[in-house]
């Protein structure tokens, strides 16, 4: 579809014009319908937890409440952005800027199907990991300069946990990386071609488990929402804020619980693939259905995880977050990539037998 | 024992319990009453907005023996009183300060002649705090306007009084 575009383009455009064009037209392609994605999450998010507390959640903007994200973004928009007297007025501002960059960063080499990734980089899965460690540093710089107390122990918080749970993230992305054998993530997605057996949840299972519960750490989301703790620091690092500002952070946070939920598609659902390849009369009967599909059902699967846990679970105490995450978390993700060691060494199939 | 424990916390087995428990409400009735549109029942026993009432014959009922003042926990109710020029005591000043009711209901079961009634508006509002202090002619104006539903339910409850 680009191709003829970029033709066109550079029958009167200097050369490297028309490849920043077709570039960010793709940025664009991808940015919008994310954000969009994020507004609509958040009405999700207070429908699906309202029906699970037998509450029916917004329905009064729109027709049964579908205008309410747009209703809160231009409430935000309308608001006051206030500056404490006290604060570092630069860091301040560039805190929700440096939160928001990197979780839409990532998306770059986010593969949506075989073709539509914007950045096909070899080095995919190192690249994620940067940019989503990268995050806590916008979190650290806001509660830092918000001058707070408040703000402050919660971007402590939030910093410690982050990195601890980094750890079993990264050695859990290690036992993908070791199955998969590429660290690209078009690659990673072709290694679990075949039926929904022969994805990578199944070898991997505990690391699949450890993966999605740190990335809902990761996101500081509830049950391990001790940065936000609004019970005890008021809404942490993000109190001072208002307006747009905070509107930034809102975004950040929601759009890395998506990125997070994609990852755990690519990584361990099989990405674009149909869960019913290669069995039959299932897999004609769903071949019309495009990749895109079935990688947009498993994110939303994920995301729906995110928000039933929400509305589950009691948040962990802050001890008890670093116990799992150090004692628990790290030792199984260590013994389970020895495991898939042996189990790619051995050629277990139907998994490693290529 | 401890290893039973240990099998338990690793399969996730009672974090699994909880997400059932709660998901299995999501597809349950939702009992949310959608307040402008719809409203819950109301009980005759209602507490609501006060009244002074009249007779059928339109003699005003209270006759100032202040015993709503007197039992008013909130000491919400000010009344003064003279006599009238037939010579029978009536009140000159009755004036409710709406902030301070706490709708216990005591003024209307102390009242001896059934004056005092809360009623079932709860639907009221005031912008400023002036409007919340309501005087005898407001009180009785209420009373006239809701006659009918305020004796239909003190017929209601009668044999419980």
């Amino acid at each position: 579809m680009m191709a003829p575009l970029q033709m066109w383009l550079s029958g009167w455009l200097p050369e490297p014009l028309p490849l920043i064009l077709i570039i960010l037209i793709k940025i664009v392609a991808i940015v919008l319908p994310v954000l969009g994605c994020v507004a609509y999450l958040t009405f999700a998010e207070r429908k699906i937890i309202g029906y699970i507390q037998m509450r029916i959640g917004p329905n009064r903007v729109g027709p049964r409440g579908w205008l309410q994200p747009i209703a809160d973004a231009l409430k935000l928009l309308a608001k006051e952005i206030i500056l404490p007297t006290r604060a570092s007025k630069i860091l301040y501002l560039i805190g929700p800027i440096v939160t928001l960059g990197p979780a839409l960063a990532a998306w770059a080499v986010i593969p949506f199907d075989d073709l539509r990734v914007l950045a096909d980089i070899n080095a995919g899965l190192l690249y994620i990991l940067a940019l989503t460690s990268l995050a806590v540093y916008g979190i650290l710089i806001a509660g830092w300069s918000s001058n707070s107390k408040y703000a402050f122990l919660s971007c402590m918080r939030a910093s410690a946990q982050t990195i601890s749970y980094e750890i079993a993230m990264g050695f859990a992305l290690v036992g993908v990386l070791v199955a998969a054998g590429s660290l690209n993530l078009r690659e990673i997605v072709h290694a679990q071609q075949g039926g929904f057996l022969n994805w990578f949840w199944l070898p991997l299972l505990p690391l699949f488990v450890i993966y999605f519960i740190s990335g809902v750490a990761e996101t500081n989301r509830a049950p391990f929402d001790v940065a936000e703790g609004e019970s005890e620091i008021v809404a942490g690092f993000h109190v001072e804020y208002s307006g747009m500002a905070f509107a930034l952070f809102f975004l950040a946070e929601y759009a890395n619980m998506i990125l997070i939920s994609t990852l755990t598609s690519i990584m361990f659902l099989g990405g674009w693939y149909s869960p019913f390849q290669g069995m039959g009369p299932l897999d004609e009967m769903t071949a019309w259905v495009p990749g895109m599909v079935w990688l947009i059902l498993k994110t939303a699967f994920f995301l729906f995880l995110f928000l039933w846990f929400r509305a589950t679970f009691p948040r962990y105490r802050y001890d008890q977050i670093m116990r799992l995450g150090w004692k628990i978390f790290i030792p199984i993700t260590i013994v389970w990539i020895l495991v898939i060691g042996g189990m790619v060494v051995f050629e277990i199939p139907p998994w490693f037998d290529a | 024992m401890k290893i039973w424990r240990t099998i338990k916390s690793f399969f996730l087995l009672e974090l699994l319990r909880g997400l059932r428990q709660t998901g299995s409400h999501l597809f349950e009735h939702k009992i949310t009453v959608q307040y402008p549109e719809e409203k819950t029942p109301q009980s005759p026993r209602f507490r609501g907005l006060h009244a002074l009432r009249r007779y059928p014959n339109g003699e005003e009922r209270c006759i100032a023996c202040k015993l709503c003042e007197a039992v008013c926990p909130a000491i919400a109710i000010t009344i003064e009183s003279e006599p009238r020029e037939d010579g029978s005591r009536r009140t000159t000043r009755y004036d409710i300060d709406l902030s301070k009711c706490i709708y216990c209901g005591f003024c209307e079961e102390a009242c001896p002649v059934d004056s005092i009634v809360l009623s079932r508006v709860f639907e009221y509002h005031a912008e400023e705090h002036d409007e919340l202090l309501i005087t005898k002619e407001k009180l009785l104006e209420i009373g006239e306007r809701l006659e009918d539903e305020l004796a239909a339910d003190r017929a209601v409850e009668a044999k419980y009084r």
